[in-house]
């Protein structure tokens, strides 16, 4: 059989490639050779054809499991935060229904399946590592007449904070996060449509990190001001991580609690500081990250220890006591959390030209013995403070993940 | 809403016969009483849900699944939620409108095939509830198939505003 002009698709792009290869060889021969040649490349191109690329948007990330997804997973590349006041008719069988219809809603839209009564089926088809993380205050906790942990009330007011009602606190939080922002935005809408009946939207908060494929996964994240931010995080996957983050104790055994915090990034008054300025505020270099008593150039040296006695020529630390590592960096080992922030770049208010800043995002087993007492040191004294306002705080704990048969929230709403 | 009112009522007009059956039939499906469901049933019901209502009426929609070879009609559903179930259409009328009426004829799920219950096509329509259907509550359906085997299923109820409905007969289509 010689091809013919009713060939598909997929054969007019062999044709095309074959022409790219052989040129005017092709043109110049008998029709006979030709379509010998075109035999021989199609069949070699279909042996030694690579698989079609896996896309991205089909990568799952499990839902059921011990823990909630979305904490140990390596961050997506887009964040939404829901924070939502339950309505004053919410009770304890209100959470259960609503817990219910929110879970079978996450289970089936991080697998790349719609919800039930999904209007945009379409949409929930490409999840992109979708994951969707609850997380549940105070007040929550109390109308489902649980026990809530000692830590789980607004943090310590600090004096650098000027703290905004728009940006706090909530009673249901939902971490939306997923490499496809479209993909998140339309969980967001689905799962919203699904409290509705059960709460009133408190805040939003949208963010963003490199684009899927930018970086090579793993790699630290960047701020806005230019900084590697995150060096030191414990690995997910490490029994260090496994005692950084999960809680061990009553309904909360396998979660966690969330401190999110709006920090505002003054861009225009960090233009001012040089590059120096830049790296004695952090205590490491901008440039890749790595401690002022190691090497500014190579990747490698982003994880060097930093050496806090090495001292300059003048006999002054290396590291100043001031810098940020400094100050953030505890003698106890307890005082340690997991960092999953998230960058935000706003709409400019007024004459300014930036509306800048970080979701600052931490999980630890325990926010009085872990967070609080690292915040205490920086609102202390930490050069950084002169470049960045806390706008926005609250704490959630976040529930363990459940089973195919469970929801979650079932170990404090039975 | 107000539509659903008015047309509720002429449909109890028309099938007034086909309630008080249903309603017997009703009140034998409490959930896990008295319902057989053969280990062999070929027939499943997935992904289903109830729209939320407070009172009246409302749909139900789903998957149904017929594994195996022979295939199967459904002769009639039942739940407590609701006096009667009826299987709805949703199909042109003369003027070119997209109404909803009783299927005509029987619901048959060929065999190694999948109906689908969705809005806009065909559904499960529950009269009469007997109680508000609130939204993450669970309806528990029945249906009673041609080869004497019955099988439950449970719908979740969630909160749905899409596909405005018209019904066949409802001129009014007002606001009340």
């Amino acid at each position: 059989m010689t091809s013919t002009q009713s060939d598909n698709q997929s054969h007019r792009q062999g044709l095309t490639r074959r022409q790219l290869l052989l040129g005017g060889a092709v043109a110049g021969a008998g029709a006979v050779a030709a379509v010998g040649i075109d035999f021989a490349l199609n069949n070699q191109t279909q042996v030694g054809a690579s698989p079609p690329p896996q896309l991205n948007g089909d990568e799952t990330i499990p839902f059921y499991g011990i823990h909630q997804a979305g904490i140990d997973t390596s961050p997506q590349t887009h964040a939404e935060f829901l924070s939502l006041d339950l309505r004053a008719d919410t009770d304890r069988e209100g959470l259960r229904r609503m817990m219910r219809i929110l879970t079978d809603d996450a289970a089936r839209l991080t697998q790349g399946s719609p919800a039930l009564a999904d209007s945009e089926p379409e949409l929930a088809k490409t999840p992109a590592r979708l994951t969707i993380t609850f997380g549940f205050g105070a007040e929550l906790i109390a109308r489902a007449q649980g026990q809530p942990p000692e830590w789980l009330q607004p943090l310590p007011s600090f004096s650098i904070d000027r703290l905004q009602p728009e940006y706090s606190d909530g009673d249901l939080l939902i971490q939306i996060a997923s490499d496809d922002p479209l993909s998140a935005a339309h969980a967001s809408r689905m799962l919203l449509k699904d409290s509705r009946r059960f709460a009133t939207v408190r805040w939003i908060q949208s963010g963003f990190r490199r684009a899927y494929g930018t970086e090579m996964p793993g790699t630290t994240m960047r701020n806005l001001f230019g900084q590697v931010d995150g060096t030191t995080n414990p690995r997910p996957g490490t029994n260090d991580f496994d005692l950084v983050v999960w809680n061990t104790t009553g309904w909360l055994a396998g979660g966690t609690s969330l401190v999110i915090r709006r920090i505002h990034m003054n861009l225009d008054k960090w233009d001012h500081l040089d590059r120096s300025g830049r790296d004695q505020s952090v205590g490491r270099y901008q440039s890749n990250g790595a401690p002022l008593t190691s090497n500014p150039t190579t990747a490698a040296a982003e994880f060097d220890e930093p050496d806090f006695n090495a001292t300059n020529a003048m006999g002054f630390p290396v590291i100043p006591e001031y810098s940020h590592i400094v100050r953030a960096r505890s003698d106890d080992p307890q005082h340690r959390i997991f960092r999953r922030s998230y960058n935000y770049d706003d709409r400019p208010i007024n004459s300014e030209i930036s509306n800048s800043g970080q979701i600052f995002v931490s999980f630890q087993a325990d926010v009085d013995d872990q967070f609080v007492p690292i915040q205490r040191r920086l609102d202390e004294l930490d050069l950084l403070n002169e470049w960045t306002t806390p706008i926005g705080s609250a704490v959630f704990a976040i529930p363990p993940g459940c089973n195919e048969t469970g929801f979650v929230g079932d170990t404090l709403i039975l | 809403m107000s539509s659903l009112h008015a047309s509720v009522r002429i449909i109890l007009i028309v099938f007034t016969a086909s309630l008080a059956l249903s309603a017997c039939m009703g009140a034998e499906s409490t959930l896990g009483e008295g319902l057989t469901t053969p280990t062999d049933t070929k027939v499943s019901v997935a992904d289903s849900w109830v729209i939320s209502a407070e009172s009246d009426m409302t749909a139900a929609f789903g998957e149904i699944t017929n594994s195996g070879a022979d295939s199967v009609t459904v002769l009639y559903a039942s739940t407590n939620a609701a006096a009667t179930v009826e299987f709805h259409e949703t199909v042109e009328n003369d003027r070119g409108e997209t109404i909803m009426r009783p299927i005509e004829g029987d619901f048959v799920v060929p065999s190694q095939e999948s109906r689908s219950l969705e809005p806009g096509g065909d559904h499960l329509m529950l009269m009469d509830l007997t109680k508000p259907l609130q939204s993450g509550e669970e309806v528990a359906i029945t249906l009673n198939l041609s080869d004497g085997t019955s099988i439950e299923f449970i719908a979740v109820v969630k909160d749905f505003a899409g596909s405005d409905e018209t019904y066949e007969d409802d001129t009014m289509g007002e606001d009340e």
